[in-house]
């Protein structure tokens, strides 16, 4: 069932239908007998995951551990007439083709999905299906149809009356898209009035049933409220509400939960689900191939403005046919993908044994802390309380080196908030320590923390067995190059008049001569040649700025690197070559870590062992594998099971079977 | 979806739907640079443009209406105005930019320390800064000139102490922006000290407004000096200064306007022209991060 697309391809031969024209799944063919699409029976073979019936449902709060599959049964028949076709789609803008020939319909009750990387025109593409592709854009297809209409000749009219009332568009930045002065409330009353759908008389009724209708709590109260008063979830909800208003055929997602926390995002999908089941249907614009697996019929991958894949979501996702859609699920860091690199699959090197090793086998750092939080915690205490200096004895079997950090009882306030409070680790030499949590969990107050960039109001950090919290900064100065940081944005912590070749020797303390060498020395093994040095920083890519950040952090060849969300600002493929290097030098430094992250996925991949924050503490902590393979507090099992999971079965080649596939499943 | 055959393919887009930046933009405007060169000349090599000398005095031909001899006319006691308003211009431009390089060199330092200052020296520096920018500039100047008393020095000295809170306001809300920035914060973890942070960070990067504020400021700065000399307060007489000769040619305004014409003329001009020049910059430079 999965085609594929590509220009360097020969043309497909012509049994095999253009897509246009293709039936949707679901749409006739109301049975789906077929393996792999099935309705209900929708597992694939070896998963053993049933189909779930989300309609009618409406638990909004619950997280089961099936959360991940929100594709629902839905009414998916009906008349076979697409809400939306357009065929050998372009669109420029100034001469630059940004959509190169797409061919896409969505029908009714249909949730088909668009993934793609940035820049790969899938915002473009969804947009302009409702007209919206922009001032100066070239629009031009061989057929274009909306809503039974011919959408080739229309002028801003027809698409002001289409717009709303045939479709809705939820946007990424709810913040954004929503009016600031403007209360939600008249924010959903006003596509209630330009539609004229609702009498006057019952619209503040309508608005309080639709806020209602997406999860809302308090309706009345926060129809009064203004956007900057509600959380990302709830404003997401009150876009979602809007779009919904005048009860549109389609709904169109740009990216709707790109800015979530995990727990929120998962909400929001389950939200979107319960939309496609009430007969809506859905077209998903998303760069996350796990949020499109739990909800789309038809998933269509694009790359640089083209198709290059598309077909039923199972198949693409657990088959995939062309090599960048492999590449791109291979990319996805997880479980499976541990101790491989991202790129190729291949294995990485080993972290080299710490200088004192222990009389086991096994790494310090799984021997030396007990996945129990508590005996953690008590290892913690005793090395924070222990005298600067030699004679850190080992306090317990097993621990035969000395943490290169200790953070023991940490708190910090700010105001009356408490933004970490009492959070103890240990990070031993050449470990990598991972620390998930939400938003506002206190995650990046800690790194700052450990960095001593703030001062805890409570408790004590001490570095390479000594104190390191509670100095004066010219006592720290000496030891500042043992720790460095990599930040979340390097263009912001890069200096904006310096060359990347001057950000990379700031911190070296060399001769001009040998420093010059180290730099480039440097750029060599971020993979950067050398003539990067000249260039700045905004001229260069996302992933460059991560690689010159890294060659930065690396350059004093400190013990321990803080990396606060270093990849999430990132491409999926990019990241997967950010995480390679940056596991790959940290083996052969020997480096330490603290990698911070709210990606689940991520630090299973990466970390040894991972700290779970919420609300500024420590609600579990232990082994990577054990922690999401069995995790203990409610918290971690809510945070696990809204992590969207790709199908399970991976492609040929893939590194595991289906089991490991799972967040969560041990390694 | 078969890949569309060339046939397919639309054609190439037009070349005329790239769009540039209209050339204004991008260059100075023309008419008034061109002024601004001409004043400089004049500042630098007043011989060049008028050859006679502009404290030369010739009663019987006072008062002379413009002509040939004469282009701008001469003032009551016979002087070439042409000669007097460009042999001035080096009095009334060099009072504004040395008073401007003075306020625009202490607002930096006193925005700078406040900036990075303890809280309640920050707060005083920035209350202070406050109070003096609710006073007219040229006011204050009066003030601080009634009490040093009248001489150029004075002069320059008065407009710069008027001027130093504008820039100071300014170059303290950017230190809090940089300081906090991610740059500073990663430059504290390579070790570096305070000293060597605040000079190869926080300075260079907080120095982004101030070219077009300073060009702004001198237009401020030339109209200042003009006013506090037009009451007598700058250079003395003789001497050719535009204020002074507004403040001379007051009493002949009925028989010779070409006395005040001129110099009035340019000051108006080199001001306007500052101000086009600083705002034409100051969209060049909109919206880039300092």
């Amino acid at each position: 069932m999965t085609t594929t697309h590509d220009q360097d391809l020969p043309p497909t031969p012509p049994d095999d239908p253009p897509i246009a024209h293709a039936p949707a799944p679901g749409t006739e063919d109301p049975g789906r007998s077929e393996p792999g699409t099935g309705d209900l029976g929708r597992s694939v073979p070896g998963t053993g995951d049933l189909g779930r019936s989300v309609p009618g449902t409406g638990d909004l709060g619950g997280f089961g551990p099936g959360a991940a599959d929100l594709r629902a049964g839905g009414p998916g028949g009906g008349d076979g007439r697409a809400l939306v076709a357009v065929e050998d789609l372009w669109v420029g803008f100034g001469g630059v083709e940004v959509v190169r020939g797409v061919s896409l319909s969505v029908a009714p009750g249909e949730c088909v999905a668009i993934v793609g990387e940035s820049g790969s025109g899938k915002s473009v593409t969804a947009r302009t299906l409702l007209g919206l592709a922009g001032p100066g854009a070239d629009v031009r297809a061989s057929a274009f149809t909306v809503a039974g209409q011919d959408a080739l000749g229309f002028g801003p009219r027809e698409w002001r009356a289409l717009r709303g009332r045939f479709a809705g568009l939820v946007l990424q930045d709810a913040l954004v898209s929503l009016d600031p002065l403007r209360t939600v409330g008249a924010e959903i009353a006003e596509v209630l009035a330009v539609h004229d759908v609702v009498p006057r008389a019952w619209r503040g009724s309508r608005v309080l049933e639709l806020l209602e209708s997406v999860g809302v709590p308090e309706p009345e109260v926060r129809a009064r409220q203004r956007p900057h008063e509600l959380s990302g979830g709830l404003r997401q909800r009150v876009l979602i509400a809007s779009a919904i208003a005048a009860e549109p055929e389609l709904i169109i997602a740009d990216e709707p939960t790109t800015a979530l926390d995990v727990t929120v995002q998962a909400q929001v999908l389950r939200l979107l689900a319960e939309r496609r089941a009430a007969g809506s249907a859905l077209l998903l614009i998303s760069h996350d191939l796990a949020v499109v697996g739990s909800i789309a019929d038809r998933v269509l991958v694009m790359r640089e403005g083209r198709v290059v894949e598309e077909g039923p979501a199972p198949d693409v996702l657990v088959a995939p046919a062309h090599a960048y859609t492999r590449a791109l699920l291979a990319a996805v860091p997880s479980a499976a993908s541990r101790g491989t690199r991202l790129t190729d699959g291949t294995p990485l090197p080993r972290r080299p044994a710490p200088p004192e090793p222990p009389s086991s086998p096994a790494t310090p750092a799984r021997a030396g802390v007990q996945p129990s939080g508590l005996a953690g915690d008590r290892a913690a205490r005793s090395y924070g309380a222990a005298a600067p200096g030699k004679g850190v004895e080992a306090p317990g079997p097993g621990v035969g080196a000395v943490p290169v950090l200790v953070g023991a009882g940490l708190g910090r306030s700010y105001g009356s908030r408490r933004v970490v409070d009492d959070v103890s680790f240990v990070l031993h030499r050449g470990e990598t320590l991972g620390v998930v949590g939400e938003s506002g969990s206190g995650k990046t107050t800690l790194a700052r923390l450990a960095l001593a960039l703030l001062e805890p109001d409570q408790g004590r950090v001490s570095l390479l067995g000594g104190p390191w919290s509670g100095l004066r900064e010219r006592e720290r100065r000496p030891r500042r190059p043992r720790i460095q940081l990599i930040s979340q944005n390097p263009l912001d912590s890069f200096d904006p008049r310096h060359t990347a070749g001057r950000l990379i020797a700031e911190p070296l303390r060399l001769p001009g001569r040998e420093r010059r060498a180290r730099v480039l020395d440097l750029l060599a093994r971020v993979g950067l040649p050398p003539d990067m040095a000249a260039r700045h920083p905004r001229e260069l890519s996302g992933g460059q700025r991560q690689r010159i950040a890294i060659a930065r952090a690396l350059g004093p060849r400190p013990d321990v690197l803080v990396a606060d969300e270093p990849v999430s600002a990132l491409d999926v493929s990019v990241q997967a070559q950010v995480l390679d290097l940056l596991a790959e030098l940290q083996a052969e430094y020997g480096t330490a870590m603290v990698f911070i992250s709210h990606d689940l996925g991520v630090v299973h991949h990466l970390a040894d062992r991972v700290l779970v924050m919420k609300d500024g503490r420590v609600v579990e902590e232990g082994d990577v594998a054990e922690v999401f393979a069995r995790p203990r507090h409610p918290y971690t099992r809510e945070l696990v099971a809204a992590v969207p999971r790709l199908p399970a079965g991976r492609p040929a080649g893939s590194r595991g079977t289906a089991a490991e596939q799972r967040v969560g499943a041990g390694t | 979806m078969p890949a569309p055959t060339p046939t397919a393919l639309p054609a190439a887009p037009p070349a005329a739907v790239r769009r540039r930046r209209p050339r204004s933009a991008v260059l100075p405007p023309l008419l008034p640079s061109a002024l601004l060169g001409l004043v400089a000349l004049a500042v630098a090599v007043p011989g060049l443009l008028a050859g006679a000398d502009p404290l030369a005095a010739d009663p019987l031909a006072a008062l002379a209406p413009p002509g040939p001899g004469h282009w701008f006319g001469s003032d009551h006691l016979g002087r070439d105005v042409l000669a007097r308003v460009v042999h001035g211009a080096r009095h009334s431009i060099s009072i504004g930019v040395v008073a401007t390089a003075l306020a625009v060199t202490s607002g930096v330092l006193l925005g700078l320390a406040a900036g990075l200052s303890p809280r309640w020296l920050d707060e005083a520096l920035a209350r202070a800064f406050d109070v003096l920018s609710t006073l007219p500039e040229l006011l204050l100047a009066l003030l601080v000139v009634a009490i040093t008393g009248p001489g150029t020095a004075n002069v320059i000295f008065a407009i710069a102490v008027a001027q130093i809170p504008a820039y100071a306001r300014v170059i303290r809300a950017q230190t809090f922006v940089v300081r906090r920035s991610g740059c500073v914060e990663q430059a504290v973890t390579f070790g570096r000290g305070r000293l060597a942070i605040t000079a190869g960070h926080v300075l260079p990067n907080v120095l982004g407004p101030i070219p077009v504020l300073a060009t702004i400021g001198l237009g401020t700065a030339i109209i200042a000096g003009s006013g506090l000399s037009f009451l007598g307060m700058g250079p003395q007489p003789p001497a050719a200064e535009w204020g002074a000769m507004l403040s001379e040619a007051r009493d002949y305004l009925r028989v010779a306007w070409w006395e005040a014409l001129f110099p009035g003329l340019a000051i108006t001009l080199t001001v306007a022209c500052l101000t086009v020049v600083g705002r034409r910059l100051q969209r060049r430079f909109e919206g880039r991060t300092p």
